[in-house]
């Protein structure tokens, strides 16, 4: 059983927030980060909590070199996986992140080995934000030696009555659901996962629980997170849909053929011609489709299209070993509708929750979004998170010929990422209370 | 870079001479740098130590995968094989195994799915005959693959009469066959 009272709600509870600031903080004095640490525990959201429970919601994460600079020793640190100690900027030519991605053009000190950690704030409104951050500012003052590197405000993109993302696709339309947790996944979403996928000291989907970082009270209940900052290019993105479709519906086909599901959040594989909203916005319909059977040559959803390429479904082995949970929003003011692109930066910050990011998030960012012989296309990238330069294609099945998108723009760029570990309540005490000599096991 | 340039022409033999680390230029992978694809398609060749005394236990296991197979022919379908040789030879008083795979699949990419299925078909157990195999290999990955990587002795040349050839083109190439000499039988 999850020990709900211990692991952050991060990865468990979505909170009905509306706005959100990220924190990225470096611990230039090891005993101000404990300081600090400790006076915000408290403060830290539980699973057990359950929600919606309050106004604001509070998760703290770290870097590698985080917990060496809170005071964890090197014997402990090299117990972690090799991808979490190098981080996320070293393996940017596994992710993919070069030419206009590189961390060479981060922001926010996002590939500085002085990031050290974040603090993910999600709040009700942006009137509670405000309020949060001013008292945390307060707080903070006392600690001279926690520096914030950056911020990054986030706020939802009106019309609120679904997420959605700058490009106006509907989030969060498939996520896995936990063993233990009481909640039956939505028809077409698997069996519940067993917790070892996300969580450490839990059995995975192979029955087995994988090797726990030292000392154990530090990693027990943790969970890996990969961050992405994706600037998101609306007008482009707007310009190639009237580029490759007369009319605004064939436009509107084209922008679902790149994601699989209209923007509206209706499967292709459910409804191929026309957009659906009711069956979007039906959880026990807009989920429940295969691509083996249903879809098995991409007439309906493109082989390259983003949804089919970050879930194959029942087209690709060890489905379960590779499952991820989504977290995050969006930043940056919305494009209205007919106005030209106006240069300012927008798009989604999020985590990809994990408990091996070499298994579960780099694989699906190295194989399933960057590999151009995915499913054999030969030469396609994913549209939205594959890395792009105008080189590569996409498919489009089609009766009786194929159409074929050649030179396909790059609809975003990566501003920065990293590689956090997302300790439990009592991790963070462990971590706040400093270094002391732990029997290892 | 896109990769367009490297899909050629099938009716064209083609031979790759590979340098010496097995690899052109450095491209990462998850797991360290990645191998190329060339004309006789993905590939590796490991080779190690067996531990003394465990010949007949390892050659019994020839038997168990051909069972296998026989059973569950498309078992080994996610790995994209063409073709797979498992050798056993001296060195000197020592007994070593070499396993050599022709695939489609890049190893590289597909590491986690390669060693579920070798616990699927037993072919975990003789790798458990190896000098060196990592013993917590069930629950640690990365360990299985670095042991892997420290033994593949990359080719240092490779050749195809039909290069880049995936064997799911040759399938379905061979599936058309069938399906118009089925047709024209049905004219006569």
């Amino acid at each position: 059983m999850l020990e709900l009272d211990d692991i952050q709600h991060f990865l468990l509870n979505r909170p009905r927030a509306q706005a959100a600031r990220y924190g990225f903080v470096s611990f230039r004095r090891p005993e101000h980060g404990r300081a600090w640490l400790s006076g915000i525990i408290d403060r830290v959201g539980r699973a057990a909590s359950g929600g919606p429970f309050d106004s604001r919601w509070v998760t703290v994460a770290f870097t590698w070199n985080g917990l060496r600079a809170l005071g964890v020793d090197e014997a402990s640190l090299a117990t972690f996986p090799e991808e979490f100690r190098q981080g996320m900027a070293s393996r940017a030519a596994i992710l993919g992140d070069t030419g206009a991605n590189h961390p060479d053009h981060w922001v926010g000190g996002l590939a500085s080995p002085d990031l050290h950690a974040i603090v993910i704030l999600f709040a009700r409104d942006v009137a509670e934000r405000e309020r949060c951050v001013a008292e945390h500012r307060q707080y903070a003052a006392q600690f001279p030696g926690v520096e914030a590197l950056s911020t990054l405000d986030l706020e939802a993109t009106p019309p609120l009555d679904y997420a959605h993302d700058h490009f106006g696709y509907r989030d969060r339309m498939s996520q896995p659901e936990i063993e233990g947790m009481g909640i039956d996944p939505t028809p077409g979403s698997g069996a519940a996962l067993k917790p070892g996928e996300f969580f450490l000291g839990y059995p995975d989907e192979n029955g087995e629980i994988g090797p726990l970082p030292q000392p154990e009270i530090l990693s027990r209940n943790g969970s890996f997170l990969a961050y992405r900052r994706m600037e998101e290019h609306v007008g482009a993105f707007r310009d190639f849909l009237r580029a490759n479709g007369e009319t605004p519906a064939e436009q509107e086909l084209v922008a679902a053929k790149l994601m699989g599901r209209w923007r509206s959040g209706a499967p292709l594989v459910l409804a191929p011609q026309h957009d659906d909203p009711q069956l979007a916005a039906d959880p026990q319909r807009n989920n429940n489709f295969d691509y083996a059977k249903m879809d098995p040559h991409g007439y309906a959803v493109p082989l390259g299209s983003h949804i089919r390429r970050m879930n194959p479904r029942d087209t690709t082995v060890n489905m379960n070993r590779r499952r991820i949970i989504r977290r995050g929003g969006t930043y940056g003011p919305p494009l209205p509708e007919g106005a030209a692109e106006d240069g300012i930066e927008r798009g989604i910050a999020a985590f990809v929750g994990c408990a091996s990011l070499i298994r579960q998030y780099e694989f699906a960012q190295n194989v399933w979004a960057n590999d151009p012989r995915f499913h054999e296309l030969g030469n396609e990238r994913d549209p939205f998170v594959g890395t792009q330069d105008g080189t590569y294609d996409m498919t489009i099945p089609k009766r009786p010929i194929r159409k074929k998108i050649t030179g396909l723009p790059a609809f975003t760029t990566v501003h920065g990422g990293a590689y956090f570990f997302l300790p439990g309540i009592r991790a963070l005490r462990f971590l706040a209370d400093g270094p002391c000599v732990v029997p290892r096991r | 870079m896109s990769n367009a340039s490297t899909l050629s022409d099938w009716t064209q033999p083609a031979a790759m001479a590979i340098p010496k680390e097995g690899y052109f230029t450095v491209e990462q992978g998850r797991y360290g740098p990645t191998y190329p694809r060339t004309p006789a398609c993905h590939g590796f060749t490991i080779i190690a130590k067996i531990k003394p005394g465990t010949e007949a236990e390892i050659r019994a296991y020839g038997k168990r995968i051909e069972d296998t197979i026989t059973a569950s022919p498309h078992a080994l379908a996610p790995l994209q094989l063409h073709y797979l040789r498992w050798v056993l030879f001296d060195i000197g008083p020592d007994k070593y195994f070499m396993y050599q795979g022709i695939f489609d699949t890049d190893f590289d990419k597909y590491t986690e799915d390669a060693i579920q299925l070798f616990k699927a078909t037993g072919v975990d157990t003789v790798f458990e005959k190896l000098e060196g195999f990592p013993m917590d290999w069930k629950t640690n990955a990365p360990a299985f693959i670095k042991f892997v990587r420290e033994h593949q002795c990359p080719s240092f040349l490779e050749y195809g009469e039909y290069p880049y050839v995936s064997a799911t083109e040759i399938k379905k190439a061979l599936a058309l066959k069938q399906a118009f000499s089925s047709m024209l039988d049905h004219m006569q």
